[in-house]
This record gives C-alpha cells, structure tokens and sequence, in this order.
C-alpha cells in the first residue's frame, strides 16, 4: 500500500454481511484487481455479521469499483456503500486517556458516559463494547481510548456519578512508550 | 559526535540478533555518545537500542529521568543487558522511532529483575517496575531482532477477557 497522493482520492468503504470465512480476501481481491489502494481499516464481526471500514484509494471513477465489487457482494450477500472521505493517511492522533466501563447491561449506558465524557470535551478515538456475563444476567462492556486535556483525577470526578447508576468506571492514562 | 541514521521498518537488518560487547574502551564510549545524540534528537524516546542505528553489538539506552512520577533509575547505559526474573503481566501502547507513525498495545512483565553491564564493564542489578520495565523489556527485544509489532496484540481479545475472568 503506497502513500499516494492528494486527499481526494480516498473513499471509505463500508461493508457488513453474514460471517462467513472468505470475506476478506474476496473483497480485497476484487479492489486490488481494480487497482485500489487500501488505507486504514477497521474489521470486525459483531452480532454474527462481519463488518468492513476500508479506506480504499484509487484514481478510477468510483462507478468502477462499485462494479468490480458486485459480483462478490452479490455472491458473498454483503451490502457495501462507498462515500468520498476527506483526508486521507498520517492523521493519527494519540489516546492519551482510557475508560473502562462496566456494569449489568441496560439502555443508555453509552449515551451517559460519553454525554459526561463530551462535556469534558474528551475526544473519543476508540471504542470498542462488547455483552458479556450470561444471558440472564447480561454485562455490557466497554473500552474507550481518546484524548482529553483535563486531569484524569477531573474526567474521574466528572464520571462519579455513573457509580449510583450502578455502573463501574475506571479512567487511567495511557501512557505511550517511544522505544 | 553524530546523529546516526535510524533503520526503518522494514529495513531487514532490524531482525538481526545483536552481539555481545566485550571490549569497554574508547570506541564504545563515542558510539554511546552518538546512540544518546541520536535518541536526544527523535521525537521523544525514552530507550534506543545499537541496533536500531545499524550497529549490532548489545548496547542500550535508557532515559525515564523526565518522568518523575514513575519508578525508574534515571538515564542508563545497558550494556549485555539480560532479564534474570519476571513477573505479572500488563497492557501497554508502544511506539518506535524504528516504525514511525504507528503505535500498538503490546503485553509485558510488570516486574523483572535486570543485570546489565554499564559503559566501563562494571556489572549492576536492577528491579524494575511498570513504565521502566516495559521500556527495557522494548529495548531488549531490539538486540534479538524483535519488534513491538512482532508483540502488538487485539485490545478487544485481551483486555476484556481479563476484566471479565478477574
């Protein structure tokens, strides 16, 4: 994967279907026959379904990556979109916070802590949230990674608050070794 | 003294297994001085290793003298380093001046014991904890050709796993 290039001619790629093994490689085939570039990407299966974020580059017109990319989506039953992105590689920024969150599953969870982590102005970079625990009894967790400028003793006091709501909240730095 | 080029991913010369030091003398304090200028000058590591500079003789740097609020014994010269004891396990987001623009989550000891020769081939003992251990644990695997990416692990996979079997 080579650094091309002006901004424009990335496109994100957003891609879910049932999990099946051979996703991955069909659909990175079909791109780099086409003559894509891929960037950044995020791949995971949730839920039983296997989902795709794929920043994909290329100077073509993107009727023709959609077209390369039929017949695979149509074999494989995935549903695909592809949306211009502005920006494009080396835009990284550093978590400099992590927030675990757990407690027994319910609505609104994600929308309390992140509503709390918002004000804080905490910019989340990652977060990734599983169900766990037994079906009867389910836990949701989650982990997020952001950075924020405040104190980690401030976002933990900002957070106390989901404690009564009886949710657990551990914030601690991430502490980024350069080796 | 010089800053010294540093090899890139993915140079090949990063995977070889570095040699032991065995004469303490005067080319071996200017490589040093050079190693130091060269670390000094990226942007802000706390270890390098010879071998990152193309010079494969098992020496490293280590430097958490700015970090106050976490255990370390300042700036060391690590000469035929070896870790004698581990001990726990950690989560930890590491980067490299060897793999620029990437950083990774890699599982190290939280505690090891350490014997290292310094620049005069005297031999000392460290126990090290947390952050420090980490940086000389990163810095050792360069001398056997190994990198953070060689480590870097799913945070999905580890760590909730080990929040929910705590």
């Amino acid at each position: 994967m080579t650094v091309t290039d002006t901004l424009s001619d990335w496109n994100l790629l957003t891609l879910v279907g049932a999990d099946r093994p051979g996703i991955v490689s069909r659909v990175t085939r079909a791109l780099y026959e086409c003559g894509c570039n891929l960037g950044e990407a995020s791949m995971i299966r949730l839920g039983g379904n296997f989902t795709i974020m794929l920043m994909v580059s290329s100077t073509r017109p993107d009727a023709e990556i959609l077209d390369a990319l039929a017949p695979v989506a149509r074999e494989l039953d995935l549903r695909l979109h592809l949306d211009p992105l502005s920006g494009g590689l080396h835009q990284h920024l550093m978590p400099n916070v992590q927030v675990r969150v757990t407690g027994a599953d319910r609505a609104g969870i994600v929308a309390d802590v992140t509503e709390i982590l918002a004000e804080q102005g905490f910019n989340i970079l990652e977060l990734d949230s599983d169900v766990a625990g037994e079906r009867e009894r389910p836990v949701y967790i989650m982990n997020i990674q952001g950075y924020s400028d405040r104190t980690i003793e401030a976002l933990a006091d900002a957070l106390v608050p989901m404690a009564a709501r009886g949710v657990s909240v551990d914030v601690s730095p991430v502490d980024l070794l350069i080796g | 003294m010089a800053i010294l080029d540093i090899l890139k991913l993915p140079d090949p010369r990063l995977k070889q297994v570095s040699e032991p030091v065995e004469s303490f003398d005067q080319a071996l304090r200017d490589f040093i001085a050079d190693l130091e200028e060269t670390r000094l000058a990226g942007p802000g590591a706390v270890g390098i290793a010879a071998p990152q500079v193309g010079h494969f003789q098992r020496v490293v740097i280590l430097d958490l003298s700015g970090r106050p609020k976490t255990p370390n014994h300042g700036r060391l010269v690590l000469i035929n380093p070896e870790i004698t004891h581990w001990e726990g396990f950690a989560m930890g987001r590491e980067g490299c001046l060897s793999v620029p623009d990437y950083t990774g989550n890699v599982i190290r000891a939280t505690q090891i014991r350490l014997k290292a020769q310094d620049a005069d081939g005297v031999e000392h003992q460290y126990e090290m904890e947390g952050f420090e251990a980490r940086a000389v644990q990163h810095e050792l695997d360069h001398l056997d050709g190994l990198l953070f990416v060689d480590r870097v692990v799913s945070r999905r996979t580890d760590l909730y796993r080990r929040k929910v079997y705590k």
